[in-house]
């Protein structure tokens, strides 16, 4: 690490001990696709403002833009600040992590110059319009309309499981302006989409967890300004996959800060500590201590991979498996741990959030039925799983 | 998460990488690792000689004594290698033997043994006994005192790569004391070696009868250093299973995709059903964390803490990793899967052998829960 950046890195450090928000009286959210109410969202914007503003979000992004105009080590240096002093999530994921860096990737001058500032301050919400009600995993068979008229689209049709919806200013869409193209991926355009204007509404769903979390969106005859598009008419599917390429952290640029809390084996040590069987320490279990250290080996070797996947000689084999195995690694470890966490308190594994007597106040349960979110959401596991053996290993199509 | 070790790598680490991965495609091809099954030697001379002319036995011994003066972080990509091609040898043997005499030799014995070495002598070691305990102080085998030295009585197995040594470095009891013997196999007697059936066809093992056998003083190795040096001998031989294990489950996924993408029923490659590709990919993924787990123990090996956490863990995911994808790899091939002739069978069994060497992943693990785990 170079002395520039171990400074800078002294200095988040410094920034985030003293800046970090600490427990609030009611509960943060701890991803991005769990802000449900207003206080939620207030306060995590104004928390993002603070950290953009102390230059600790977007450090590498371009200075004419908004961003930073350091380097990535500058970023890294700043989210390893956070992650160690835990402070709450950054919430525009939709805009820091995977609009944002599309736009700086292969937006127009104008869009760079529209967009990026927003989407680091948290003044402007972004959400994703890629989902339909019959069309998920098929993302490709995407129906929503859209048809050119002048200087503008005409939208209709519904997008669902809209994160954030309820609250974005702006959406990235995947809509069809070719009904007749040869093939279904062909027909599909990618949009930079406006979601205040008329026509555009937005229902609250309820989350497996009795939270709001996302929203049905639905679009009759709305209007939206033709310089949206990004990329050429046609070309929407290209776009959509580098998307997904961000999401899935198969590709860096994000404007850095993380989304969702991972979970640190060490931390449900505790839990096995305080938890008792037979008036004994669940920590004296032998089966509880091996799978302990399984987690702690998985949660190693994740790690660890994310590190090789920076050393080109040590991935000359199949330099693609470890970003695209990143997702499916990440999440479904998040899931098994909470589970897992859950199985450490006895009789008190039964309660919920909102009990007096709870562990940790239901933080464990909370967080396994949230884990869910990141295993189906952003393309299911399964869906991962054909995508590494169909494009890592080679494996013949599954369609 | 606190820190059980970053990975790392060195220049010529990479450089060994990349010498021993041509090497190894091109002398240790499946059918010449088949022929060498039916071979009783078990390995190529002519291979061997290339090994030890190439410096690779060396590569871990320090240059005062002839080697080449780099360390166990690079020999883990050769073993990796050899293990990815089921390249049989008496390497591993003799390169764990070498480490025993660094951490536990006198300074006579390493200056008469480690250049020799380095030239392509072999040597092994005879830890193990009939008790089957992976714990290497648990052991019966004696070392008595007598005009000459010491004369020797017991039973050591799972002597690796014997035939080929010209000395093995046997675990033994001096009064209530455990001391480490280096004999030289020319002082073996007639019918004390018998090679032992194992279920790893490309190994060489054998049973040394001890008794009889005579030694000098000089042959015992530093007895303040015992336990230092086994402890050592115990973390490099998990790192160099866990390398070749690492490698075996790479073949072993390569080799399975390659069936999944040429079979096929009911019209379709099978590869294209779930219920084959998504365990396909389950290994895929474990063997990249086994393989960053491996470059993260060999990079932090030589660390005090780090090192042992880091070694194994590399161990017990390798371990779970090939065992699991050959197993499936089997189940995969269909009634092939079921014959000698399919590959999966190969890849099973080394599985099976290198979890029986040095503890398996539950032993591990559970090594790792009393490090790690504390009330
Ligand atoms: C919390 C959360 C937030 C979300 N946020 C957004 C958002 O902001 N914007 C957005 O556009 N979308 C969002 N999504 C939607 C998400 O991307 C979809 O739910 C997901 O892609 C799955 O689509 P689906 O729900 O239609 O399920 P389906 O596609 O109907 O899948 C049902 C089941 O079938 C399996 N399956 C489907 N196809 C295959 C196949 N080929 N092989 C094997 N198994 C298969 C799936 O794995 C799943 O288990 C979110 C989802 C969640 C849970």
């Amino acid at each position: 690490m170079s002395a520039e950046i171990a400074e800078f890195a002294k200095d988040a450090n410094a920034w985030f001990a003293e800046n970090a928000p600490g427990p609030q009286d009611f509960m943060l959210p701890l991803t991005f696709m769990e802000v449900g109410t207003d206080q939620q969202f207030d306060f995590l914007r104004d928390w993002q403002r603070k950290v953009y503003e102390a230059g600790y979000l977007g450090a590498a992004w371009p200075k004419d833009y908004g961003g930073g105009g350091l380097s990535q080590a500058h970023q890294d240096a700043a989210t390893k600040a956070m992650k160690a002093h835990h402070t709450p999530i950054m919430f525009n994921t939709i805009g820091l992590g995977w609009a944002g860096p599309l736009i700086l990737d292969m937006g127009t001058e104008a869009h760079r110059k529209k967009y990026i500032k927003g989407i680091l301050s948290g003044e402007d919400v972004w959400c994703q319009g890629f989902s339909e009600p019959e069309n998920g995993s098929d993302l490709g068979n995407a129906q929503l309309r859209a048809v050119r008229e002048g200087d503008e689209y005409v939208l209709n049709g519904s997008k669902i499981w809209t994160t954030h919806g309820h609250y974005a200013k702006y959406m990235i869409l995947l809509a069809r302006t070719d009904f007749d193209a040869p093939n279904k991926y062909a027909g599909l355009s990618f949009f930079l989409s406006p979601m205040k204007v008329p026509g555009i509404e937005t229902h609250k769903i309820r989350k497996l967890t009795g939270e709001h979390g996302f929203t049905q969106t639905f679009f009759t005859d709305a209007r939206i300004p033709a310089d949206g598009l990004m990329g050429a008419e046609g070309a929407g599917w290209q776009v959509a996959m580098q998307t997904l390429m961000y999401e899935r952290n198969a590709k860096g640029g994000q404007a850095g800060g993380y989304s969702i809390t991972e979970i640190d084996p060490l931390e449900i040590l505790d839990l096995a500590r305080k938890a008792e069987r037979g008036g004994k320490p669940v920590l004296d279990d032998p089966v509880i201590r091996e799978r302990l250290v399984d987690f702690m080996i998985d949660a190693q070797g994740h790690r660890q991979s994310m590190a090789r996947a920076k050393i080109p000689p040590l991935n000359q084999d199949c330099p693609q498996a470890i970003p695209l195995m990143a997702k499916l690694s990440m999440t479904e470890y998040a899931r098994e741990i909470n589970e897992f966490a859950l199985s450490l308190q006895g009789t008190k594994g039964g309660y919920y959030v909102g009990e007096p007597n709870a562990v940790d106040d239901g933080y464990w349960h909370r967080h396994y039925l949230n884990a869910f979110s990141a295993t189906i959401g952003g393309g299911t596991s399964q869906i991962q799983r054909n995508i590494i053996g169909e494009h890592a290993l080679g494996l013949p199509k599954t369609r | 998460m606190s820190d059980f070790g970053q990975i790392g790598f060195t220049e010529e680490q990479i450089d060994m990488l990349n010498a021993a991965e041509r090497f190894c495609r091109e002398k240790s091809p499946m059918d010449k690792v088949r022929s060498l099954i039916e071979d009783e030697q078990g390995y190529d001379t002519d291979v061997w000689k290339e090994i030890y002319d190439l410096g690779w036995l060396g590569i871990a011994i320090p240059e005062e004594y002839g080697g080449v003066g780099l360390s166990m972080t690079e020999v883990v990509p050769v073993a990796e290698q050899m293990g990815r091609r089921m390249m049989h040898s008496p390497f591993m043997s003799t390169t764990l033997a070498a480490q025993a005499i660094l951490a536990g030799g006198t300074e006579a014995q390493k200056s008469e043994i480690l250049p020799q070495i380095a030239r392509g002598a072999a040597a092994t070691l005879a830890l193990s006994e009939q008790n089957g305990d992976w714990e290497l102080a648990h052991i019966s085998a004696v070392a008595t005192p007598d005009e000459n030295g010491y004369r020797l009585s017991g039973t050591k197995t799972f002597v690796a790569d014997l035939e080929a040594a010209d000395w093995v470095i046997a675990s033994v009891k001096i009064k209530d004391d455990v001391a480490l013997a280096i004999i030289p196999t020319n002082s073996i007697p007639d019918g004390a070696i018998r090679r032992e059936v194992v279920i790893d066809e490309t190994k060489r093992s054998y049973e040394l009868n001890l008794d009889d056998i005579v030694i000098g003083e000089s042959d015992i190795m530093d007895v303040d250093k015992t336990d230092a040096a086994l402890h050592h001998i115990h973390l490099a031989a998990n790192l160099l299973i866990a390398a070749e294990l690492t490698g075996a489950a790479q073949s072993c996924i390569d080799y399975t995709v390659e069936y999944l993408g040429t079979r096929k029923q009911f019209g379709k490659l099978i590869g294209a059903f779930q219920a084959l590709k998504h365990p396909t990919v389950d290994a895929f993924v474990d063997y990249q964390k086994a393989r960053s787990l491996l470059y993260t123990a060999a990079f932090n090996f030589g660390k005090q803490g780090e090192g042992e956490i880091a070694t194994r863990m590399a161990k017990a995911k390798a371990e779970e990793t090939l065992s699991f994808v050959a197993d499936r790899s089997i189940q995969f091939h269909g009634g092939f899967g079921f014959t000698y002739d399919c590959d999966a069978q190969l890849y099973r069994r080394r599985a099976i052998f290198l979890a029986s060497q040095y503890g398996d992943a539950r032993y591990h693990k559970q090594k790792l829960a009393d490090l790690l785990l504390k009330a």
